[in-house]
């Protein structure tokens, strides 16, 4: 069974540099596991805490953040501001059961193409070793 | 505004754990500002209930919604539709909001989801602190502005104590002397003369000590 574990992962990617670096990887023809779904934000300092426990919440099995270097950040300081609110986030997951490791920040600059690719497939096989959000077998179907 | 701060969520989970529908609801004054129960936080706790609800195979039915104010029966009756397909009400707003819907819908059990702090003001982004006590009988005009009641531990009308040291509290470095605030302030304004006047002791009838209190605007009042 958990063989055949296929995790669902949430990657919530800034625009100016996370996402840039997926589609390097892309342009660079660098495979990454195609569990990882992204979604682009504006900077990873727009991602809220809800937006991260609704993915919980609707059955994903790994969330994480990526935004720009540390420092290079280009709204000054959103990848702080994102990496604290993971903290945060990862602390009320715990309280209703759900391992705070689910979910990371992770940064990046638009050229590392390389490393995005080698990220997603980090954070996939952690997620697969640590199995389905626990959740998983008792949410109701999305809309 | 008044401050509050989310309960523990393992004492929220034993009140609503007898029901199946709950309607959650937040308000958009002082609970939204210092982030304890606007939309927001309405948002958040539900996705928690949810979570752990569903991990102990139990599929919650949450109903949020947010309310202008909570403590205005204008604004409650907005509720009337929501309220008779439920099993019982979570507020987030402060106790006053929590007591107006209490009042308002007789047959449903209410729970608070906040626990209500003190009357504050934003220290910087996400700190508050007390700054009133709704004595009922102001004195920062007689105090160069800083409140002696709600900012030094002991209350005194007449500081500072013994314990006052390097502009620091004796409960805690972390604590500001009101009562150096004070003569800091005066000083600064020029108005020492102000420290010299022993203020009388504090009759507190105006404060809570004559029981609840009542404002009533003869002019407003129906
Ligand atoms: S003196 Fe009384 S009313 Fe004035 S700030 Fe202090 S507690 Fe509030
Ligand atoms: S040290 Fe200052 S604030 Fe603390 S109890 Fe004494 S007078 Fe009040």
């Amino acid at each position: 069974m958990m063989e055949d574990f296929e995790p669902v992962i949430i990657a919530f990617c800034c625009h100016y540099c996370a996402y840039t670096a997926a589609d390097m990887a892309g342009s660079q023809r660098r495979c990454y596991p195609a569990n990882v779904r992204i979604i682009r934000v504006p900077c990873s300092g727009k991602v809220d805490v809800i937006h991260i426990l609704k993915a919980f919440e609707n059955g994903a099995d790994g969330v994480y953040v990526a935004g720009c270097l540390e420092g290079d950040c280009h709204f000054k300081n959103g990848n702080i501001r994102a990496a604290r609110r993971v903290a945060y986030a990862r602390k009320l997951m715990e309280s209703v059961g759900i391992e705070g490791e689910r979910l990371e920040m992770v940064n990046l600059s638009a050229g590392m193409g390389d490393r995005f690719a080698e990220i997603a497939g980090r954070i996939t096989e952690k997620i697969r070793k640590m199995g389905p959000n626990p959740i998983r077998n008792t949410i109701r179907p999305v809309a | 505004m008044i401050t509050a701060e989310r309960k523990p969520l393992e004492e929220i989970i034993e009140y609503i754990r007898p029901f199946q529908k709950i309607l959650l609801i937040g308000c958009n004054e002082c609970v939204t500002v210092c982030s304890a129960g606007g939309r927001k936080e309405v948002g958040v706790l539900s996705s928690l209930l949810q979570m752990s609800f569903l991990k102990q195979g139990k599929n919650l039915q949450i109903r949020e919604h947010t309310l202008e104010r909570q403590c205005d029966p204008e604004y409650v009756e907005e509720l009337v539709s929501m309220v008779d397909g439920v099993d019982a009400i979570l507020s987030m707003a402060c106790g006053c909001g929590v007591q107006e819907i209490c009042r308002r819908f007789k047959n449903k059990p209410v729970f608070p989801a906040v626990n209500t702090k003190f009357m504050g003001a934003s220290e910087r982004q996400g700190v508050w602190a007390e700054r009133c006590q709704g004595c009922g009988n102001c004195l920062l005009g007689v105090t160069g502005g800083i409140c002696p009641i709600a900012r030094c531990s002991k209350q005194l009308m007449n500081g500072p104590c013994g314990g006052s040291t390097s502009g620091k509290c004796e409960i805690s470095p972390d604590v500001d002397c009101a009562w150096q605030l004070i003569w800091d302030r005066l000083k600064a304004l020029g108005m020492e003369d102000r420290y010299e006047e022993i203020i009388p002791a504090k009759d507190w009838r105006p404060g809570r000590a004559a029981g609840p209190r009542k404002i009533i605007r003869e002019d407003l009042a129906e």
